[in-house]
């Protein structure tokens, strides 16, 4: 059990270290956004279930705490990307913009 | 236990990049992204404390932060839509 536990805790302080990494060094705004919230969340996940496997009694907590974060990460990565897109900070290389037909009546949203 | 402080290490490392990135970048939804990154690692940090400490109280502390990081979230997102240029 205190293996199961270790393996979970190490998956998720590399997956938090790779987050970070992804923050430093990819190369525009919308490539940090994928790389800090994607991985953050899997590490936070990972980290959680080993504390769990470590003290069996935690549990309601713990799942209360994931499904939190499963539901407000997303939430909170799409509405960052939604904001640098309309602040018009956009990086100059996008090969494909599918926000730009949406249109102006939903630019109230 | 020496995989805790692995553990810490790893977190720590994470942290110290997205403060690199909060510092050096260039735009302001940069800084609002790494400091999105950088409140996802201080829960990890505070779940860590939980096990470590072997208390069960920094859980509910784990709780409030992770909503009061999403609100942060969300208010930092609409202040970075209302800026329109966002070189700040």
């Amino acid at each position: 059990m205190e293996i199961i536990s270790y393996v979970f805790l190490v998956i998720g302080g590399i997956f938090f270290l790779l987050g970070g990494l992804g923050i430093l060094r990819m190369p525009d705004t919308f490539n940090r956004i994928q790389a800090g919230t994607k991985a953050t969340t899997l590490g936070a996940f990972s980290i959680l279930v080993g504390i769990a496997f470590a003290q069996p009694s935690w549990i309601l907590k713990i799942v209360v705490i994931i499904v939190f974060i499963a539901i407000s990460n997303p939430i909170g990565s799409s509405a960052i990307a939604k904001a640098t897109y309309k602040s018009k900070n956009i990086p100059s290389n996008l090969v494909q913009d599918a926000m730009a037909k949406v249109g102006e009546d939903h630019d109230n949203a | 236990m020496t995989i805790d402080i692995i553990v810490f290490a790893l977190l720590g490392f994470g942290l110290l990049f997205t403060l690199i990135r909060f510092i050096k970048g260039p735009s302001l939804s940069d800084k609002v992204v790494s400091l999105d990154t950088f409140n996802m690692i201080v829960i990890g940090v505070i779940s860590m404390l939980a096990l470590v400490f072997n208390n069960n109280l920094y859980l509910d502390i784990v709780i409030i932060y992770a909503i009061l990081a999403f609100l942060e979230t969300i208010v930092f997102a609409r202040y970075v839509e209302g800026k329109q240029d966002g070189n700040h």
